[in-house]
């Protein structure tokens, strides 16, 4: 896996469970792999994954079986778009109007070509 | 577990030290980087670890034990694969026989997995085989002796692009809670993320041991425009785009370590390790 600069690792590889979840790859109240096999398919420390794993049982993405493993919470994949729909708007958004307003690109415009994917 | 206390160590009397009052401790759990540039002394310390060098002050002890006395309780928990080495005219087969009963936890089940992740078994011919290939096998050998003490010197080195990849799933499949390993290595970026702890010494002796979470706590590693400028900023080095930048973490973000950018950073300012080597 090719890193990031700047954005936490254990964020990325995080954001790389969330993407699996969503499309199916761990379906909800199915188990995910153990933090040691992820940790020896992505070649990341243990101690990485660990932190992974406290992050998304913390926000209530995963839940622990005890002598089992970790399992997808009901209400992840909902959660993680409604994650994902609020740094729509609070990250990506204001670069967007930023690069907007650079290029002078009005509103119009941007509707314009917008419909051209969004009908596809 | 391991602690070098205070050792010097030069190889002729009279010559130049390698170590003066040299002072380390290895843990069980980590995966220890040891960096340093050439001749600074990477593999004097590790065969000094092992026994096979002995200081002439100080001493470095396994659970109390001088590892110099090279007593058969401390020989079986430490394993040392050297940068470079012969191995006998024989199958992996009847390597693993002749060697297995040195250490007692060796794992038959860990061989094979290391074997396979490098596309070997233990039909291969040790005599027969390519440098990269002998390294791959003797790298399976190493990790499945599950020694609770196993020190690598540049054990990337000769190994192609995909069996580094192999190299780090093996090394991530054998590490644990009970065992240290220390690499000692140049190629930075073949094992920076599998690294949790760094020993970076200098001609001079130790330079920094600290943890990755202590450095991602202390410093921050950005990419920046080259008008950027910040208080913070303890090192800067130009980057295609801009400036790669070491500065001190004072939001409490993690940003990933540039281990790299952090190992020139520390060469040319070696006063920057203050602030990884204060409060242990």
């Amino acid at each position: 896996m090719n890193f990031k600069q700047n954005i936490p690792i254990y964020l990325q590889i995080a954001d790389r469970i969330m993407d699996e979840i969503l499309t199916g790859v761990y379906p909800v109240n199915g188990r995910i792999p153990s933090v040691r096999e992820y940790s020896v398919a992505l070649e990341v420390n243990v101690n990485t994954m660990v932190k992974v794993y406290d992050h998304l049982t913390s926000s209530g993405l995963i839940y622990i079986k005890r002598g089992l493993g970790y399992f997808v919470s009901e209400s992840a994949p909902a959660q993680i778009r409604q994650m994902r729909k609020t740094q729509f708007f609070t990250d990506f958004l204001p670069q967007l109007a930023e690069k907007m307003q650079q290029l002078g690109i009005t509103e119009e415009d941007l509707k314009k070509e917008l419909t051209k994917y969004l009908n596809k | 577990m391991i602690n070098i206390q205070n050792i010097d160590f030069t190889y002729k009397k009279g010559k130049k030290k390698v170590y003066t009052d040299f002072s380390a401790h290895i843990e069980a759990g980590g995966i220890y980087g040891l960096l340093g540039r050439n001749g600074t002394g990477k593999s004097t310390l590790l065969y000094i670890i092992c026994g096979l060098l002995h200081p002439q002050k100080g001493a470095c002890t396994l659970d109390g034990i001088d590892t110099s006395a090279r007593m058969a309780e401390t020989l079986k928990d430490i394993f040392l694969v050297p940068e470079e080495f012969e191995l006998p005219a024989t199958s992996m087969r009847r390597y693993v026989e002749i060697n297995k009963p040195f250490y007692p936890n060796f794992s038959e089940e860990l061989l094979d997995y290391c074997l396979s992740a490098f596309d070997l078994d233990r039909t291969v011919q040790l005599g027969e085989l390519s440098m990269g290939m002998k390294k791959k096998a003797f790298i399976s050998f190493a990790l499945a002796t599950n020694t609770r003490v196993l020190l690598m010197d540049e054990p990337t080195n000769g190994l192609d692009i995909p069996s580094k990849s192999q190299f780090r799933k093996a090394l991530a499949s054998a590490a644990s809670e009970e065992r240290a390993i220390v690499i000692s290595t140049h190629q930075v970026k073949d094992v920076e993320q599998l690294l949790d702890q760094f020993i970076i010494i200098e001609s001079d002796g130790l330079l920094v041991q600290s943890s990755a979470a202590d450095i991602t706590e202390k410093f921050r590693f950005d990419m920046h425009d080259l008008s950027y400028a910040d208080d913070n900023e303890l090192y800067s080095r130009p980057s295609f785009s801009g400036k790669e930048t070491i500065s001190l973490n004072t939001s409490g973000e993690d940003t990933p370590i540039n281990l790299d950018l952090l190992f020139t950073a520390l060469i040319e300012k070696p006063e920057l390790a203050k602030y990884l080597n204060n409060e242990k």
